[in-house]
């Protein structure tokens, strides 16, 4: 592991801070310590925010859960969404869903993969990768895409609308929508609502095409530096189906080591934490996962596009499964074990995805009628796991006999690549900033390797810190709120 | 004619309010006619300046949201409570009857399949406060935005009503508390 996580003298050495990390989701910082000879000794990403679900979801009736939980993250809502349906389709003993159910849950959840790929690399990534990771600062962004290269700005807007507008049809609303329930889904995809997307999904599909060229257009113009680029080696998991091919949707958990050899293979997620385990750092209130077999300092791994992309055996869709080979061969798999080919990954599986939804959209079944499944035998827990756009993500609750929740926990995409993201800015911090005077444009440097990930770090915020601190809130006549404060014990007093 | 100024934040929301704000969709284009962008999660500037407009996502979970709120109320002429969460702190606020140090016990310490619990205790590390708080109860608000999230056609409006210098208004299909 790199030794950039903690350094020996901290309080000699000079702080610099990225606060907050941008063009991400969701609250996270970095610091970096340096010594007067601007050598980097300590890189770290700290997610800065507390939230609690889990604690707070409990006492909540079950079918409350699928919408509550959504508002942990306001990009891949859908994901939660659907994790939290699959995880009481277990509890109910209802999970061999209707066809006409499991196809529209496909449907919304490939909608969001679209959406949420789109705005990822149009809206948030795209101004590094084509002005330059230092180009000035008031042009990095969708703006400053729009004004010098309008076609793939107005592209991306419409690809991300188009997946909106599945999940609105699917779920009812664009975001935090309600349309899968437990046990099944509230609506199928009307005629005219089938009629309007088919109208449109063949150009998504060329657009999607035409975004891995853009991604591997760049690779080649810079092959060097794209797959150097804050390069690490790291295990993988996601889920694969029975075949071995990607199912975003589900599967079972498989895991590989750096050099492709299997750790595991279909192990069944409904026991999951036989294989993962979790560790807690004082410095971050993200949790560091790792496969409990080989420990927290050799078990960490990558989880998301470019994990999925190198574990499964194929892509079930023609041109996407085309585009995945030619990534893994593109020169001797040096892409696929790049933190920039994180890009190029995700644009494979946007297009997987509007293959998938175009195949969805032909199939008659998804206008079915027979939206819930019958009810099975009542089992005590609930495990849902589906890939959401950023990785695996877990959701498992225990509910009691009256039906509400006691026990919930959850490990989102963002937790997994903790360790991956803290190790792709520790090797930039050394391949770009070690020794060197730091300007703005080195530092988004360390940006963009966490934006390669397309972290979420709201969704990735549970829980709450002990901090040496002292604070009081007032409101605007001066009368105070609320004030805490922290005891040596690290117990939380709250007055 | 001068651009307004518009900085938006997220504080304690999930993102959802700004995701719905992109749900403006290609109206994005217009918008940025009459609009420049300020400090906002999806471009680089990191520090508010003087503004026309702020738009603030989510309530107060911690002591960084206060400063960052604080910061937005001084620089910016009309200050905007976007959705359920900076309204009326929504759903983070349901931690609110529990003590913290309930919550952190469990999440932290008392979990199975944690192999070295311990309570994240670095100066790093905004310090967080015992309840989720509404914008207004911190600094004053000029207008509130209801909906989890307000929809892009709300946002859209009222974004428009302003540049044409209206008093924003919302008709019934518009407005929702969902
Ligand atoms: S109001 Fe709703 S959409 Fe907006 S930040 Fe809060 S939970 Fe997210």
């Amino acid at each position: 592991m790199n030794t950039l996580e903690t350094a020996e003298n901290p309080e000699k050495l000079r702080r610099i801070a990225i606060d907050p990390v941008s063009r991400v989701e969701g609250h996270g910082k970095v610091t970096l310590l340096l010594d007067e000879d601007n050598r980097v000794r300590q890189v770290r990403l700290h997610i800065v925010e507390f939230r609690g679900f889990e604690k707070f979801i409990q006492g909540r009736p079950y079918w409350e859960v699928p919408v509550m939980v959504q508002r942990l993250c306001g990009i891949c809502p859908v994901s939660h969404h659907l994790a939290a349906s699959k995880a009481m389709d277990m509890l109910l003993g209802m999970e061999k869903l209707t066809p006409a159910a499991d196809k529209n849950r496909r449907l919304m959840h490939y909608g969001q993969i679209l959406q949420s790929h789109a705005l990822h690399f149009f809206h948030l990534c795209s101004p590094d990768l084509l002005f330059g990771f230092d180009s000035e600062v008031a042009k990095r962004n969708i703006v400053g895409i729009a004004a010098a290269f309008p076609e793939v700005a107005k592209k991306g807007v419409l690809l991300r609308k188009y997946g909106q507008e599945i999940i609105r049809m699917t779920a009812g609303k664009k975001i935090h929508g309600t349309g899968s329930i437990p046990g099944g889904v509230n609506k199928s995809l009307s005629k005219e609502e089938r009629k309007a997307l088919l109208g449109e999904i063949y150009t998504m599909v060329s657009w999607s095409l035409e975004a891995v060229g853009i991604v591997k257009q760049l690779f080649e113009s810079n092959r060097e530096f794209f797959e150097n680029f804050g390069r690490f080696d790291a295990k993988s998991l996601s889920l694969v189906r029975a075949d071995g091919a990607m199912d975003l949707y589900h599967g079972d958990l498989r895991a590989r080591e750096i050099d492709g050899k299997k750790i595991f293979d279909h192990f069944d997620y409904r026991h999951y934490w036989d294989v993962i385990s979790e560790d807690v750092k004082p410095w971050s209130y993200m949790k560091f996962p790792y496969l409990g077999s080989l420990g927290p300092d050799e078990g960490w791994y990558r989880v998301g596009p470019l994990a999925r992309i190198s574990n499964c055996d194929f892509i079930p869709t023609p041109l996407a499964d085309r585009e995945r080979r030619e990534f893994l061969e593109y020169d001797d798999g040096r892409a696929a074990g790049a933190t920039l080919g994180y890009h190029w990954a995700r644009m494979i599986e946007m297009l997987h995805a509007a293959e998938n939804i175009k195949d969805l959209l032909h199939d008659d079944e998804i206008e079915g009628e027979d939206l819930i499944a019958r009810q099975g035998e009542r089992a005590g827990r609930g495990v849902g796991v589906i890939e959401a756009p950023r990785g695996t993500l877990i959701h498992h609750y225990r509910v009691n006999e009256e039906d509400l929740v006691i026990r919930a926990n959850l490990i989102v995409s963002t937790t997994h690549n903790n360790q991956a993201m803290n190790e792709a800015i520790r090797q930039v911090a050394l391949q770009y900033l070690d020794g060197r005077e730091i300007t703005e444009g080195l530092l988004n440097h360390i940006e963009v390797a966490i934006r390669a990930f397309d972290p979420c770090l709201s969704c990735a915020t549970h829980a709450l810190g002990r901090m040496p601190l002292e604070i009081e809130l007032f409101d605007c006549e001066g009368e105070k709120l609320s004030s805490a404060s922290r005891s040596s014990e690290g117990i939380f007093l709250a007055q | 004619m001068a651009r307004l100024k518009v900085a938006t934040a997220t504080l304690a929301g999930c993102f959802g309010c700004h995701m719905s704000f992109l749900a403006i969709d290609e109206r994005i284009f217009e918008l940025v006619e009459h609009v420049e962008f300020d400090r906002s999660p999806i471009n680089d500037i990191k520090k508010v300046g003087e503004c026309d407009l702020g738009l603030i996502e989510g309530g107060l979970c911690n002591s960084e949201n206060v400063e960052v709120l604080r910061e937005f109320r001084k620089k910016c002429r009309i200050l905007v409570a976007v959705g359920a969460c900076a309204i009326n702190g929504g759903l983070p606020a349901q931690r609110n009857p529990i003590p913290l140090s309930v919550i952190l016990d469990e999440i932290y310490l008392g979990e199975a399949g944690i192999a070295h619990g311990v309570i994240p205790n670095d100066p790093e590390l905004p310090l967080p406060l015992n309840k989720v708080h509404p914008l207004h109860e911190v600094v004053k608000i000029d207008y509130f935005l209801p909906g989890c999230p307000p929809s892009a056609d709300v946002i859209w409006k009222f974004l428009t009503d302003l540049l044409a210098g209206r008093e924003p208004e919302f008709g019934p299909e518009l407005l929702h508390y969902d």
